[in-house]
């Protein structure tokens, strides 16, 4: 009897509402699209006022962050034509979403990247040796060469490490969303992914879980319009991501990508919601990626020219940030100083891939380290077994190349 | 709203083998009371730890998470929607920020659509970050093996596929005494446990419970019987059946001694060794499929490491290599009279 008492209160019980019919068959087909919220316009002209309130200083770093990463991308990029590392990944063109979501977020804010975020990581101090050092995999690289290049991570920058299957994060957001509203913290766990990726399931089971169990979780979508050669029209129906996220019961905001004055308050507002309201936030972005998805990748073969040049002059995110900043007074443009804060880069970036080819691999033990939290019996004697090899086959294998060697 | 807090373990004890605990603190309890008493264990030990899942929040369709919801809210014991991609992720991302997370996928046999995320993504988290990261505070719960009429669908067993991931532990435990400090010892320890759970001995196998928080050690075989002249290794459901061939194989003087794997994966290889060193003779038995189970992979270690030892080859008594069947159940699964025969074969080679 007690069981049954318990239940006596019946969410689900029937009542009748006369409001909730219609006595005729009158389909859903139209799709109104979810406009972009825009700050400054394709010249960097200010038309929503009362969001011109970054701080100067801000707007500065990020610029010069912005044209910074373009810098180390093109240097990287051509250093895997040169065979210095063995792939990468552009993010020509996205920047604005990723370095001014960033810094619109808090420090404590834990980030759950895809691979295109090199602006979240390097806004908050990852650096240029840290990039360089991962996509050569030395013994320097936080990751203990385990991962292709631009699988990065960073305890000490609450950005987790960067996997390989897509979409995967996306739901792990969601939990660590929830870990952080019924401990009552003032964290958010903000998670990126590409349009493509919000077709795999893991995209719908992190939408569902995060709005329905309440979870202090961003979802930030860049809609790039490709997924490697896939564009989007082959990608979904529908208005683009955002129209997706209200059928969740999740609050949604489309912007403009390549504002980064949007971006940044679009995103500093999401982030005040969710603390607010205890519940998800839904962003997508709506970019363009000028670059190839990768080195392994030649977009020509399936885009025009004409089609990325309308991107890279017609709206472009350093451009427009840059005619922005000049035209409020924000930054003085001096061709020295930017050419300079390129230059610095490029030393930088060839510096950094002077000395981290000179470095080691890390150590052969390292192969056998953090499957599990010890190195347990089985692996220890696989390891002796190794040893065993190596040491009797030493002039087969690059011994030396790593650390400690044998 | 709970603050972080600093978990105090004072009453914790570990063991090898449940009969080290010598608690006179006892209830007699079945298995799903058992596993509904370490769960409540931890939950109030530990202010981060969260129990979640399809229909957890009423008490669970096999009463495991009965009446924790009341006790401990709904923010820490909870119902998720019906998606076990989700769970699992989830259950990764909530332990990757320091939670303890416990899920439950309500049967095996539904395990797989969370397979990409248990086996790319909570099995790879440590390694792939250089161990900045990790999700060992993740044990994934879930029922396994033969009821008596689960057919395909509610009888799987699907250890072989997660022992094939390294980065991930695997236990399964026997009765209630092993499965308390078995799921514990799998809560508390630093990597990404997959606890199964036999759902024929929630409510079948009953034992007096000590009622102390205690934990017996993983990768440890526990020898439940001695024997001198033939290995059997077995575990979950299947070590009541081994009991039952070894009574049969004593009738003709044939002494068997019976081994529980306990954990599948990374398993205790050395107790295995040293029993067939001894006896000579081996046979392992599983309710899955014979290709690839696990028979395959501790036939292949024994006989690396026993060859000169052996007086008969090692045999596999388990599954067919067919789905699980519905009226075929009796003839497929791996019973006494199966494994009794096999004793016999092996004594007889």
């Amino acid at each position: 009897m007690k069981h049954f008492m318990r239940f006596s209160k019946i969410s689900n019980a029937f009542k009748e509402v006369p409001s909730q019919y219609v006595y005729q068959i009158d389909p859903i087909k139209n799709f109104e699209p979810i406009k972009q919220f825009r700050v400054i316009d394709l010249e960097g002209n200010l038309i929503a006022k009362e969001y011109n309130n970054i701080p100067k200083e801000t707007l500065n770093q990020i610029f010069d962050l912005m044209i910074s990463i373009e810098e180390m991308d093109n240097l990287l990029y051509m250093s895997q034509r040169q065979g210095k590392i063995s792939f990468y990944m552009t993010s020509f063109g996205e920047t604005a979403t990723t370095v001014g979501t960033t810094a619109a977020l808090q420090p404590q804010d834990f980030i759950f990247p895809q691979y295109r975020e090199q602006g979240s990581f390097m806004w908050r101090g990852f650096t240029i040796e840290q990039i360089v050092n991962q996509c050569i995999g030395n013994h320097l690289d936080g990751g203990k060469g385990r991962q292709m290049p631009v699988h990065y991570g960073s305890k000490d920058l609450n950005i987790v490490t960067v996997s390989s299957p897509l979409t995967t994060q996306v739901p792990q957001a969601s939990g660590a969303g929830y870990g952080f509203r019924v401990n009552g913290e003032n964290k958010i766990a903000a998670t990126w992914f590409g349009e493509g990726a919000a077709s795999e399931g893991d995209f719908h089971s992190a939408m569902n879980f995060a709005q329905t169990l309440k979870c202090q979780t961003l979802f930030l979508c860049r809609n790039n319009h490709y997924a490697i050669s896939t564009p989007t029209d082959d990608q979904f129906r529908g208005d683009t991501i955002a129209g997706k996220a209200p059928a969740y019961g999740m609050r949604t905001l489309k912007i403009d990508g390549n504002d980064l004055l949007a971006v940044y308050n679009g995103v500093k507002y999401a982030r005040e919601q969710i603390i607010k309201n205890k519940e998800p936030f839904f962003i997508e972005f709506i970019t363009y990626r000028i670059g190839d998805h990768s080195t392994s990748d030649h977009s020509v073969l399936y885009r025009s020219q004409e089609e990325i040049d309308s991107w890279k002059s017609g709206n472009n995110p350093i451009n427009r940030l840059g005619l922005f900043l000049k035209k409020q007074g924000l930054r003085q443009f001096n061709d020295d100083h930017d050419n300079q804060i390129r230059k610095d880069v490029r030393n930088r970036v060839i510096a950094a891939l002077k000395h981290g080819s000179e470095q080691q691999s890390p150590s052969i033990q390292d192969l056998f380290t953090d499957v599990y939290d010890e190195v347990l019996p089985h692996l220890q004697e696989q390891y002796t077994e190794l040893r065993q090899h190596l040491t009797k086959y030493k002039d087969q294998y690059p011994i030396n190349k790593f650390k400690g060697g044998l | 709203m709970q603050l972080l807090r600093k978990v105090y373990r004072f009453s914790s004890t570990k063991h090898r083998f449940a009969s080290d605990i010598k608690s006179t603190n006892r209830q007699k309890m079945n298995l799903f009371q058992a596993i509904n008493n370490a769960l409540d264990i931890e939950l109030g030990a530990n202010p981060k730890a969260l129990l979640f899942g399809e229909d957890v929040k009423f008490g669970g369709v096999f009463r495991c998470s009965q009446g924790l919801n009341e006790k401990y809210g709904t923010d820490r014991v909870f119902n998720t929607p019906l998606c076990e991609q989700g769970i699992g992720a989830f259950g990764i991302g909530l332990a990757s920020v320091g939670y303890t997370a416990i899920a439950e996928i309500q049967f095996g046999d539904y395990i797989f659509p969370a397979f990409d995320q248990i086996v790319n993504e909570a099995a790879k988290f440590r390694y792939r970050s250089g161990d900045q990261f990790n999700c060992g505070s993740l044990t994934i719960r879930t029922t396994w093996g033969a009821v008596g009429h689960g057919a395909l669908y509610h009888s799987q067993s699907p250890e072989a596929y997660f022992a094939h991931t390294p980065g991930l532990k695997v236990v399964v435990p026997r009765d209630p005494i092993q499965a308390k400090g078995l799921l514990l010892a799998s809560i508390r320890d630093k990597n990404p446990v997959i606890f199964f759970e036999p759902k024929a001995l929630y409510r079948n196998a009953e034992d007096e419970v000590p009622l102390d928080d205690y934990e017996l050690e993983l990768s440890k075989a526990e020898v439940v019987q001695e024997g001198k002249h033939i290995t059997l290794i077995g575990y979950g459901t299947q070590i009541r059946v081994l009991r039952e061939a070894a009574k049969l194989a004593e009738k003709d003087g044939v002494s068997c001694e019976i081994i529980d794997l306990q954990t599948i994966y990374p398993y205790d290889g050395q107790t295995l060794v040293d029993s067939v060193k001894k006896t000579g003779r081996c046979i392992i038995t599983h309710e899955a499929p014979q290709t690839c189970g696990m028979g395959a992979e501790l036939s292949a270690l024994i006989q690396e490491k026993c060859f000169l030892h052996l007086e008969a080859p090692i045999k596999r008594v388990t599954g067919y290599d067919t789905p699980f069947p519905l009226v075929h159940e009796p003839i497929y699964l791996p019973d006494k009279f199966k494994i009794y025969e096999a004793i016999k074969q092996s004594v007889n080679y």
